[in-house]
């Protein structure tokens, strides 16, 4: 798994993006940059290069599922890893990510080493 | 309101505390609540919407919520600062997603807004309908908290 490469951490709470900042760091990643909705993670998108997003889902403005739809729309961002990770565990949740043409998925609350196996998975 | 429709809070809440900040906590005897004053120093509430509406509030004494939140950043938190009631916020979000998982499995859909902190001593807690309030307390080695639930009608 390259540690080198950039990511783009979504989620409204910082709490969240702490979290996650701290499990990728364990893992060895130091490019992150935060975004606590969909519509600044857009833009973030557009003025960087990203190599991985993971996003939560339920955020105000924009949420992670319109970002997904966005990003896999958009010819230049299209191929980018998107991991989402949710409080949002519903059945239809997962249906509509998937064929939103999301990498992978992982409900809140999680350990460490569920986000670091979804990662392994995504970035092989 | 039955104990079906309380459980899926109880083990929710049980999973989101042991998984992100390695806590274990005792539920007690679920009561009726009547008087709007938290019982706790820092409170979530969230909306919830679909098999019936209603809100779900959290509400957790000091000492319990610092050792919470410093479990969840491997950092010791001292107050309840706006770090703390962040933390509060998508905590009282994990356990509605988690819950709401467990009433799909019943048949009992809901959707849930985003959630909003209130934090003061003595402050009040406004549910958003004025069903009764089932109140399930919870104890925890540092402290304990309060789970309310309203509902503005009996969910079948
Ligand atoms: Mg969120």
């Amino acid at each position: 798994m390259d540690t080198s490469i950039k990511v783009l951490v979504v989620d409204d709470f910082a709490t969240m993006r702490r979290i996650l900042k701290n499990i990728l760091k364990q893992l060895g990643f130091t490019n992150i940059t935060e975004a606590d909705d969909g519509t600044s993670a857009f833009e973030e998108l557009k003025k960087n290069n990203f190599d991985l997003i993971i996003s939560d889902w339920n955020m105000p403005k924009m949420t992670g599922l319109e970002l997904l739809k966005r990003v896999r729309s958009d010819d230049a961002l299209k191929e980018i890893p998107f991991l989402m990770v949710t409080a949002e565990a519903q059945k239809q949740n997962v249906i509509e990510a998937v064929q939103a043409g999301v990498s992978n998925y992982v409900v809140k609350p999680f350990t460490a080493e569920a986000i670091s196996e979804k990662l392994q998975k995504i970035l092989g | 309101m039955d104990a079906t429709m309380i459980n899926p809070f109880i083990t929710a809440t049980k999973n989101v505390l042991e998984t992100m900040a390695f806590i274990s906590c005792k539920p007690g005897k679920p009561f009726v609540k009547k008087e709007d004053i938290a019982r706790g120093d820092v409170t979530g509430v969230i909306g919830i919407t679909g098999a019936a509406n209603g809100t779900i509030a959290i509400t957790f004494e000091e000492a319990c919520i610092l050792q919470i939140v410093s479990n969840m950043f491997g950092e010791k938190m001292t107050k309840i600062d706006h770090e703390v009631a962040d933390a509060v916020g998508e905590l009282t979000n994990m356990i509605s997603g988690q819950a709401r998982k467990e009433l799909e499995a019943l048949g009992k859909l809901f959707d849930a807004a985003i959630p909003s902190v209130v934090s003061g001593k003595g402050h009040t807690i406004t549910h958003y309908t004025d069903g009764p309030k089932i109140a399930i307390p919870f104890k925890t080695e540092d402290g304990g908290f309060l789970i309310e639930v309203c509902l503005e009608k009996t969910v079948d």
